[in-house]
């Protein structure tokens, strides 16, 4: 019987080495996996490449793993937060490394990594800073860049329902970079807040099927806040 | 001597409510963070227009009563909307899918700089920023069909913010079709800047004065 139901935090982060890069799903707050990056404090794994569309808020969750130093490298769109302060402490002191992405090039280069797509063309940040040394193509008359395929070793989701199977829904705007992560890490670890029978969830209503879902961990918190 | 000219300057819901009256029925909207989300509040009741947050939700609708928040319902502001009844949720690829697609009639953004050929500077300062943070402006200049600019016409310092050419680092090259600043509406033309529109008492001569760029009169 496939049950990728685990039952502790240690069970769902295990085998995640020095060196992974992580995907972190999330839009702000919203949908972000907060249980499970605590998990990742918790679990020690250094020199982390973190991709996620932001950098951390205040001195808690991601930008906590920052201040801990356990993070090489972060690929993001938007570091700025109502309160970056880990990030542009470490950017500063030249001590984090920065990917500077647009918010649909990233989106896109995870969903590539999961359909098997090595690099795609796409004329946004043409003719600006972020084109610095990408190759250059004209088609059709137009202009693009060449962008490459951003997958992921591990990606950390929150989900709103999941079953055995590792089926999820997603609630609202929380669903965001969620499934394009999932499909884009060899080991997709989800934390739902609601578990529920297999056969239970409307299979009209399934944004990631499982089979992109390795482990899930239950982790019913109630409601989000906005940071 | 110059006499100076009497006019008083468009607040911003006065900027946002002409660009509002300008956007036509059946037309889906991007709104950029900032100023330009104003413009929801502004279009007329009677008319349907579909907005679309890039955070995967189209069909946004206004701000929550306290009461009735719905946590998990953001835009890309980060502030907590509401979904009109047709409105759909959308993973982030499919959002920007949409926008990188040619979906959007319109996205409005604002702007540090925009230039008589249509370049926007809207996303960093300069080149040494502390923590320079593009999120989705590029994409949505490039990829929607049309792209207003609503922002001030001059810095706090008096700079004009219409130039010949943006010195600001670039967020895409020659997409501004239109602007709509506090002192005029004006439309990118290959000619560059034609005024289409100027606050009551302001002359020709009189803009010029504060627009680096050169400015045509209104073409109709």
């Amino acid at each position: 019987m496939i049950n990728k139901i685990v039952q502790t935090m240690a069970e769902a982060l295990a085998g995640i080495r020095d060196g992974a890069v992580v995907l972190l799903g999330g839009f702000g707050s919203i949908g972000q996996p907060n249980a499970l990056i605590d998990g990742l404090i918790e679990h020690g794994a250094n020199n982390l490449t973190i991709v996620s569309n932001n950098a951390g808020v205040g001195r808690i969750g991601l930008a906590r793993l920052l201040e801990l130093g356990r993070v090489r490298k972060i690929v993001c769109s938007y570091p700025r937060s109502v309160d970056p302060v880990v990030f542009e402490e470490l950017y500063r002191a030249g001590k984090i490394e920065l990917e500077i992405v647009p918010q649909g090039t990233l989106a896109e280069r995870l969903r590539a990594a999961g359909a098997g797509i090595p690099a795609f063309f796409t004329a946004t940040a043409v003719g600006t800073k972020l084109a610095a040394g990408k190759e250059q193509r004209e088609i059709a008359g137009r202009r693009y860049l060449l962008e490459e395929a951003l997958a992921g070793d591990v990606a950390l989701i929150e989900a709103w329902e999941a079953d055995r199977w590792g089926n999820l829904t997603y609630r609202s705007s929380a669903r965001n970079f969620n499934p394009v992560m999932a499909m884009a890490a060899t080991l997709t670890i989800a934390q739902a807040q609601h578990i529920v029978d297999i056969g239970a969830l409307d299979p009209e209503k399934i944004a990631t099927p499982g089979i992109y879902v390795s482990r899930v961990l239950h982790m019913p918190y109630g409601e989000p806040t906005v940071t | 001597m110059n006499v100076p000219t009497k006019y008083r300057p468009w607040t911003r819901g006065e900027i946002a409510a002409r660009l509002a009256r300008a956007i036509p029925e059946g037309w889906y909207v991007n709104l950029g963070i900032g100023a330009p989300l104003q413009v929801a509040d502004h279009v007329p009741t009677d008319r349907e227009v579909i907005f679309h947050s890039e955070n995967g939700v189209l069909g946004m609708g206004p701000a929550p009563a306290p009461e009735a928040i719905n946590r998990w319902l953001i835009n890309a502001g980060k502030q907590y909307v509401t979904l009109r009844d047709g409105g759909a949720y959308m993973h982030h690829a499919d959002s920007f899918g949409l926008i990188r697609g040619g979906h959007l009639d319109l996205c409005v953004l604002g702007a540090f700089q925009v230039a008589e050929n249509g370049d926007i500077a809207n996303w960093s300062i300069s080149d040494n920023d502390s923590a320079p943070a593009v999120g989705g402006a590029m994409d949505l200049a490039v990829g929607a069909r049309q792209v207003w600019v609503l922002m001030e016409h001059q810095t706090k310092s008096g700079e004009s913010r219409l130039v010949r050419r943006c010195t600001y680092p670039l967020t895409a090259v020659g997409v501004v079709k239109r602007v709509y600043t506090n002192l005029a509406v004006l439309s990118v033309t290959v000619d560059g800047f034609a005024v289409d529109e100027m606050v009551e008492g302001l002359t020709l001569d009189a803009l010029q004065k504060v627009t680096d760029a050169p400015l045509r009169p209104p073409q109709h």
